[in-house]
Parts: structure tokens; sequence; C-alpha cells
């Protein structure tokens, strides 16, 4: 890989060793990649708080104390690969935590020791201290780090990534906890992937023949198109009946669906997303596939991706229900109040909403979480049931208005889910019940 | 009996040799959500090789799918001494780029014939990732069959 004058000078340790360990991981990144040359980024996002198990694997456990030298060490070797202990300097870009592993409010509802409370809270203000700021949520994009189209971004969080791709024009591939930290210190990545004009063209025509307007259709219709196309990039046709009503949850949903069940990282709905007014220009120089070619979504489509979807959940008795994966919005959390409309969740049932911390915050003014908090139910934020690996205690069954979360959390708590729409979710939740139906 | 030996050839990455006993997946791997580093362990539901762990063995699969977080649960996996010993795969991106890199391990991608279809579990094979090539020993002359 060609090295300009500054990152070799990084690479030779001229800025520290901590931004030499970052180089060295970014050479060693890019040369498996086979990229030609890093490229500049002033705008990245990583993961780099940890929690008690992180802290014992790197010997750093409890038994420290969650010092400061512990944190050290256990972001030494779990963001920049380091064996040992690096003396770490203030960030040189824009740097942003993504969602992470504890709400410093709630963490008791997670079930966390004080000890692990102690542990993560290090963890956060080592990060901190050196210059990330703790925007805790998967979705930055929607409070406050909005990229430009065309700038060269380094995030992680497979949701977000598509989303700045796609519905902003960012460039980025999804990053790494690894390459995004080594990022962060030297405001460099591998320019390969997404970051090259040419590789941001369509690859899949998708003609869907169903209307797609409400969250769970888009929900549904992304988990069908990241299952067919893995890490193609799609381009969204809406034929006659098909048709479309796309706004910031649902392009949420759609993405974050399409990058679970498969490896979607970019696609193109013309007209609405930022690089293609029209379904030749998202082909551009590929050029428009034939109709014989393209990958249909119709009612046995949407059928089958529901049942792929319910596949783990035989059990109706629901134990919790989790809305606000990715991270929701204000508008959701307004939504769950409404359909609440004074009633209140069952007594043997959990509701639990996430959302970014800033957004709770307006929340709160707002009276939502005294509404939430008056029906039993709880507003959340900075992470989830799935990173932080939190159920309430007992959990067989979970319902969640999520094709992501109905995708990753039975695998990761070894529990049942359920996926309908928000109202499903909140009628679960109130009766206990699921009495959701295939659309 | 002849031993059947077979040798693929293409381009290594992170470098050194290692030998061991093939794990050969035809489906595309999650990190995160998809394997428990405690154990080594596949954990995606839907999985052919749902709850078969992969420590000490050679990988052989398509490639990583899934969330960002894949380099980090075999980062994890390196450090609880349950990962793979050596990557053989097809399809190249971020997350098994990083992944390889973190997990100290050899690796080959690029081959000349596929993987996934010439190797089987259980065959003896050898990775150099500073040649590039892949040296698959069938099971069957290792253990011929009634032993």
């Amino acid at each position: 890989m060609r090295l300009t004058d500054d990152e070799k000078r990084m690479l030779d340790g001229g800025e520290g060793e901590a931004v030499a360990a970052a180089m060295d991981l970014l050479v060693r990144y890019g040369e498996v990649l086979g990229a030609e040359r890093l490229v500049d980024t002033d705008n990245v996002c990583g993961a780099n708080i940890f929690g008690p198990r992180q802290f014992a694997l790197c010997g750093a456990g409890a038994a420290h104390g969650g010092s400061g030298g512990a944190a050290a060490a256990v972001f030494a070797e779990l963001s920049l690969d380091s064996p040992r202990p690096l003396e770490l300097t203030p960030v040189r870009v824009q740097s942003y935590q993504l969602i992470g592993p504890m709400d410093t409010v709630n963490w008791q509802v997670q079930g966390l020791s004080q000890q692990a409370h102690d542990l993560i809270a290090e963890s956060e203000s080592y990060s901190a201290r050196h210059g990330i700021h703790l925007m805790n949520t998967c979705t930055p994009y929607q409070v406050g780090n909005v990229p430009v189209k065309g700038e060269h971004c380094a995030w992680m969080e497979s949701s977000a990534v598509v989303y700045i791709n796609s519905v902003l024009g960012a460039r980025t591939n999804c990053e790494g906890r690894e390459s995004a930290a080594a990022a962060m210190l030297t405001g460099k990545i591998p320019y390969w992937g997404y970051h090259l004009p040419e590789n941001r063209y369509g690859t899949h025509l998708v003609e869907v023949s169903v209307p797609v307007t409400s969250d769970r259709d888009w929900g549904l219709l992304g988990y069908y198109v990241g299952e067919l196309v893995q890490e193609g990039v799609p381009v969204l046709d809406g034929r006659g009946e098909g048709s479309f009503t796309p706004n910031l949850v649902r392009l949420k949903h759609f993405g974050a669906a399409a990058a679970s069940s498969g490896g979607v990282e970019m696609y193109h709905l013309p007209g609405v997303t930022a690089e293609a007014a029209t379904v030749d220009e998202a082909f551009g120089p590929r050029g428009r596939p034939g109709s014989a070619e393209a990958i249909r979504y119709g009612p046995a489509e949407r059928r089958w991706t529901y049942e792929q979807l319910n596949h783990t959940a035989t059990d109706t008795h629901v134990d919790l229900v989790m809305i606000g994966c990715p991270h929701a919005t204000l508008s959701q959390i307004r939504d769950v109040c409404r359909l609440l409309a004074g009633r209140r969740v069952h007594p043997d049932t959990a509701l639990w909403v996430f959302t970014p911390r800033a957004i709770r915050q307006v929340a709160e003014q707002n009276g939502y979480g005294d509404a939430l908090r008056a029906a039993g139910a709880v507003l959340m934020s900075d992470t989830c049931p799935a990173i932080g690996q939190f159920l309430p205690p007992g959990t067989r069954v979970i319902a969640t208005d999520s094709a992501k979360q109905a995708h990753y959390l039975p695998a990761i708590m070894k529990v049942q889910g359920w996926f309908g729409s928000t109202a499903e979710c909140v009628d679960a939740a109130v009766t206990g019940t699921w009495r959701g139906s295939a659309p | 009996m002849t031993a059947q030996v077979i040798e693929l050839r293409g381009r290594g990455l992170g470098g050194g040799a290692v030998e061991g006993e093939a794990l050969v997946t035809r489906e595309a791997i999650s990190g995160w959500g998809g394997i428990d580093p405690a154990t080594g362990s596949v954990i995606e539901s839907r999985h052919e090789l749902c709850g078969v762990s992969f420590k000490d063995r050679i990988l052989v699969f398509p490639g990583a799918k899934g969330s960002s977080g894949w380099s980090g649960m075999f980062h994890l996996a390196r450090l609880a001494g349950t990962a793979p010993r050596a990557m053989v795969f097809n399809h190249l991106n971020t997350k098994i780029a990083l992944g390889i890199v973190v997990t100290h391990v050899p690796a080959v991608t690029d081959l000349d014939q596929d993987p996934l279809t010439v190797i089987e579990t259980g065959d003896h094979v050898l990775v150099d990732a500073d040649t590039g090539l892949v040296r698959v020993t069938r099971r069957a002359a290792l253990a011929p069959a009634g032993r």
C-alpha cells in the first residue's frame, strides 16, 4: 500500500505510540483488502465501551478495581489490537461512540451489578477523556451526526452504514471496532469498496408489486432483499400498484433488515435516495438488468419473509416487548404512547423502548417518559438487549417491531421472537399475548 | 491406498502457516450475533453449523456476513482461546479482512478451485499464507473405512 509522508510519519511513531499502533493496524487491514492507499476522513463512529467480560478477557478484570490503567489496557487490546497498554493521545478527528452496553439511568433494570456498572462507566469515561463523543446510539444520523453527500466516513454499525451510504450519499464501508478506532486516531481509512464511486452503482433490480407503506412493510421488504442480494446493491422499483411511502423510520427499518439477513451496505430507491433519480441512473455504467433477471417481491415473497422472521416463536405468552431497533425516533416514542392510550402493560410482561440519549431528553421534556412510566413501560437509552445482552429475568418469549432485532435476539439470548407491527407489539405488551397476524 | 492430496493456490493473507482439521460450511458466518466467543460455536439459529465449534480447526467458508461486530467477536474468540486455527474463504469484505488482522491467523482467498467443493469437513489441511498454498489430505486417506 502506498503511504503519504504524513502516514509514514504516523507509522514510524512521530505522532506517538498509539497513533503508530493505529496506523500499523490500518496498513495490515488495507493490505488484506488489497487497497492501494488510505483516504482522509473527519467522521468516525466506533464502539469502545467495554464491560466485565471484555475486561476479564484482557486480564484487566474487577481485580484491578476498574482503574484507568485497566480501561487503557482494554482499549489498547480490543480497539487497537495492541497486547500492551498504550499512551493514548486524544482522537485526531470527529469521533463518536455508537450504541454501548449500558443505560446509565436504568442500569439496574438491566440487571447489572454495581461492579459491572463501575467498569462500564470507567470505560465510557476513558473514551470521553480522549475526545470520543458519547452519542451512544446506533443512529447517530438522527442526533447530530449527519454526513453530507460524498463525505468520506469510517462508520461501524451495519444499519447506520447502509443509511448514510444510501439515503445521504456519504461514503463508508462497514468498518469494525479496530479499524474505526484506528481511524479516530489517524483520520485515515483504506480507500476501498464504497469509497470508490464505481462500486456504488446498483447490482440487482428489485421489482416490487405490493404496496410498501407501513414500518412493518419496509422491514419485511428489507429482510427479503438482503436475503437475496447478500452484499449486492439493490435498486428498488415500485411497479404500478406498488406504492412506496418512505420516511426516516421506514428506511431505518429497511436498511437494518437488509443488513441483517444479508450484508447490504448500499441501495438505491430512485427519486428518494441520494445518488439516483431514476432506475437507469442507479445502475450507471453497469447497465440496467433485464426484467427476466429482476428479483420480484409480491404477496408470496412477503408472506415467506414474515414466516422466516417468526420461525423461532411458538408460545403466544410474551415476556418482553422491545421497541427501538434501530434506536427509536421521537415519532416512534409518540406512537407507542398513543397506542397505549391510558392502558397499562400486563403485569407478566415488560415493555422497553430504546432511543438515543439525546432523544430521551426531549421525550422526557414532552411528557412521553412520564406517559410510558405511568403505563408500566420503561424508556431506555444508550443500549439495547442484543448489544447489552440483557432481558427481564425468566424471559422466554420476546416480541418486536424490528426485523433486525427479531433476527438477532433469539440467537444471542436463546429466546423465541415474534415480529409484527408496532401496534401488534403494544397490544402484546398490554394483553401479555401475541395476537399478530401475517400480512 | 493412494493418499489423496489436493493442492489449491490463492492469495495468502496475514502470513504464517498452520495445519489442522477442516470444518467446512457453504453458509457465510455472522460474527456478532452469529458466534459465541466463549466456546467458538456458531449460534445463528438458521445456520447449518449452529452449535458446532470452530475452535482450533481450519474454517472453510464463503465469507463473513452480518453486523460490523464481526472482527470484534473473532478478536474476543482469540483472547478466549476459541479462534479457528486458519481461515480459507471465497468472498473478501471489510468484515473478514479486519477479522483476519485481529484474529492473528493465516488465511487464503481467491483460490484456483472452490475450497467449499474440494475440501470436506474432517480433511487434514495445511494453510500457508506466505505462499497462498492450501494442501488438503483427504480424511479417507487418513482413516480408511473399517478402522
